[in-house]
């Protein structure tokens, strides 16, 4: 995939998000994160559980969760707006056209109330002004493509099962036909014959409607399997992004090298694992110097002292550390 | 010689509205001594309740246990207690299975209260001697679980099933609910008590590479049977029943070479209610042949070690 001609559909530059409340003070959950992405590519957001990955997301949605929650710094630009900047209104308008988003659980994009397929009509006739036949025929179709016969059209989503209903919040978020699409963990709650389904779907989907892409997983396999280009997030920031095969070959960030090598291989059977020692850290108290550091086999004074930028190590392969490794 | 554990024709049903529900259905296996078995399949096969049914926390409907040689299926009370402490079992939520009231040395201390007769003194020292074996730092002998991260709320949950030296231990998604660095370090852990103590374990979880890295010996389970049994290595090398190849095949392996054919289930799993006679997978089966609706297959070994269930391997 050549994806180093294509134009930009999202940058995020700097972006920085921190979350207050009295009890915990403040938690810095996004720490100067910059990427883009281009039109019609995947980028994979792979990390832990805390990373900061989901805040990543919602801050490009414009929804991160008020008032504990702030975007202290940064600039996201789609198709070269600042979104940042748009009024509300605006906003709620590329949202609903341009911009989709499947979440984890599919319940908090569904109404336990309304049958499914009325749930992907009120989208279309809000983004199309299509008439009530139109947005039923096309309701329909819809969910024949996700794999759903369209005699299931008036049930309920508690009649369908987890694979389904996330079948449905697919179906929803592609509705108003969007440019881009944000999906966090949309197959972690699935069985993997399920999961695989849904991600051929995707790709397929991908492949017909050129949709761009911005997948946040914490399963390297789901990245392999999806993604053109890749950042590795821990505690808020980037410490290895570039292209997922020139990454997978030549890793240096000692915490990508340890996420690698702490995952059983289902072709080698005589290795050992090598668990990362330690825990992430905790955001309302992170470590001076480099974040990793703390766990780092390689940490050395310098790493204690000074924060490591995210430094191009070789044509668009970047990473944050004073003492890149080898795998 | 005897198995250490061995299974017959096990079965557990539970009445549900619709009719018989058939959580396990004439499983049959044997575990040796100091070795992992583990069990996959997807949710709702029937993983749990055999891990339950074995350890004596449901009562089966039909079948045996037999354990060491002594038929075990149905104890009286003074040997069903004695198997209660032989055999534990550790969950996947920790946080759930833990009283969050607890501190960590409450948690470690409880079963050793119930189960011996020791001094206060001995109690504290085992309590110790617990939390080091499972990498817990003595500074959070009086932390509360919700304090705690889930890798650490895992570590009581394992030195809770060890307390009272178990000979059994059934690992029920243990590392499912943790982030991959903290997994590597309870997989670690778990084989490094199992070589000290000698322990046997069955593990259950929905993660293949997880049961690939620690299993002697592997059950793939579907809608409450066994498809298919056989040494961890066998399996993969050479899976047999068309449901095994297509768990196997679906797995999203995190490296860039050429994928090898993937094969794409129609369809969801049916209901576990009354099934049809006939073979479970036989409607998602790629291969399915009239024979595979109306004959129910019977689970064979088809090589040395090598059970299958399915009438056209
Ligand atoms: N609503 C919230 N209030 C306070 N802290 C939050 C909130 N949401 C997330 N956080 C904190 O921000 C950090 C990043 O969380 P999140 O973006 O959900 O990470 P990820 O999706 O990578 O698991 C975590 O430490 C989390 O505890
Ligand atoms: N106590 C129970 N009462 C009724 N049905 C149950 C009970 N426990 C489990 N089941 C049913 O038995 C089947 C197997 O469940 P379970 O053993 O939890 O599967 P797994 O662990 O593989 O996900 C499921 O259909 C489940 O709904
Ligand atoms: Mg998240
Ligand atoms: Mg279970």
């Amino acid at each position: 995939m050549s994806a180093e001609n294509k134009e930009v559909i999202l940058s995020v530059e700097n972006l920085s998000v921190e979350y207050s409340s009295k009890d915990i003070g403040t938690a810095k959950a996004v720490n100067g994160m910059s990427f883009s992405i281009k039109k019609g590519t995947t980028l994979g957001l792979v990390g832990e559980t805390g990373a900061g990955k989901t805040t990543t997301a919602y801050s490009i949605m414009g929804i991160v969760p008020k008032p504990q929650g702030k975007v202290v710094s940064g600039k996201i630009e789609f198709e070269g707006r600042d979104l940042r900047k748009l009024p509300e209104r605006e906003l709620r308008k590329i949202r609903g056209s341009k911009i989709s988003m499947i979440f984890q659980d599919p319940m908090t994009a569904l109404n336990p109330i309304d049958t499914v397929g009325r749930q992907i009509e009120e989208v279309l006739k809000l983004h199309d002004n299509l008439s009530h036949e139109e947005a039923i025929r096309k309701a329909g179709e819809l969910l024949e493509m996700v794999g759903i016969p369209s005699e299931r059209y008036n049930e309920y989503p508690h009649q369908f099962s987890g694979g389904m209903k996330q079948r449905v919040v697919i179906a929803i978020a592609l509705a108003c036909q969007p440019e881009f699409l944000i999906a966090d963990e949309p197959t972690t709650a699935l069985d993997v014959t399920i999961q695989s389904q849904i991600l051929s779907m995707i790709n397929e989907l991908k492949q017909t409607l050129g949709t761009s892409m911005l997948l946040i997983t914490h399963d390297l396999g789901v990245v392999a399997e999806m993604c053109d280009e890749v950042c590795v997030v821990y505690a808020g920031q980037i410490v290895e992004r570039g292209n997922f095969r020139h990454i997978y070959k030549n890793m240096a960030h000692p915490y990508t090298i340890g996420l690698f090598n702490s995952l059983p291989d289902l072709r080698n059977s005589s290795q050992k694992l090598q668990p990362i020692p330690g825990m992430m850290p905790d955001p309302t108290d992170l470590p001076k110097g480099c974040k990793f550091q703390p766990r780092c086999q390689y940490c050395t004074e310098k790493c204690r002292q000074e924060e490591p930028k995210l430094l191009e190590l070789e044509d668009g392969h970047f990473v944050r550390c004073f003492c890149p490794q080898k795998r | 010689m005897d198995s250490f554990l061995r299974v017959e024709h096990l079965k557990k049903y539970f009445k549900s509205h619709g009719g018989i529900l058939h959580a396990v259905d004439d499983v049959s296996f044997s575990i040796e001594e100091g070795k992992t078995i583990g069990v996959v399949g997807e949710s709702g096969c029937g993983k749990s309740t055999l891990g339950r049914v074995m350890i004596h926390l449901l009562d089966s409907t039909d079948g045996k246990i037999i354990y060491k040689g002594e038929d075990v299926t149905k104890p009286d009370r003074k040997r069903l207690s004695e198997l209660r402490s032989e055999m534990q079992m550790i969950f996947q939520d920790p946080y759930s299975s833990l009283n969050p009231k607890y501190t960590v040395f409450q948690a470690l201390e409880e079963p050793l209260l119930i189960q011996q007769n020791l001094k206060v003194r001995e109690r504290e020292e085992k309590v110790y001697e617990i939390m080091e074996m499972v990498g817990l730092a003595e500074r959070l002998v009086n932390t509360f679980p919700h304090e705690l991260d889930g890798g650490r709320r895992q570590r009581i949950g394992i030195g809770r099933a060890l307390s009272i030296n178990p000979r059994f231990i059934v690992c029920d998604e243990p590392v499912s609910a943790l982030d991959v660095s903290i997994q590597a370090q309870i997989l670690n852990l778990l084989q490094e008590i199992q070589e000290k103590m000698n322990l046997t374990y069955m593990f259950i979880t929905h993660d293949l590479a997880v049961v690939k890295y620690i299993s002697d010996k592997i059950l793939v389970m579907y809608l409450g049977q066994v498809v298919e049994f056989a040494d961890s290595e066998e399996l993969f090398a050479n899976p047999l029943n068309p449901y095994t190849k297509a768990l196997l095949s679906a797995v999203p392996v995190p490296d860039i070479e050429q994928r090898k054919e993937r094969v794409i289930l129609k369809g969801e799993v049916t209901s576990p209610i009354d099934p049809k006679p006939g073979c479970r997978f036989a409607s998602r089966c790629a291969y399915a042949t009239e024979a595979c609706f109306s004959q129910t297959p019977e689970l064979r070994e088809v090589s040395e070690g090598h059970w299958v269930r399915c009438v056209n391997v």
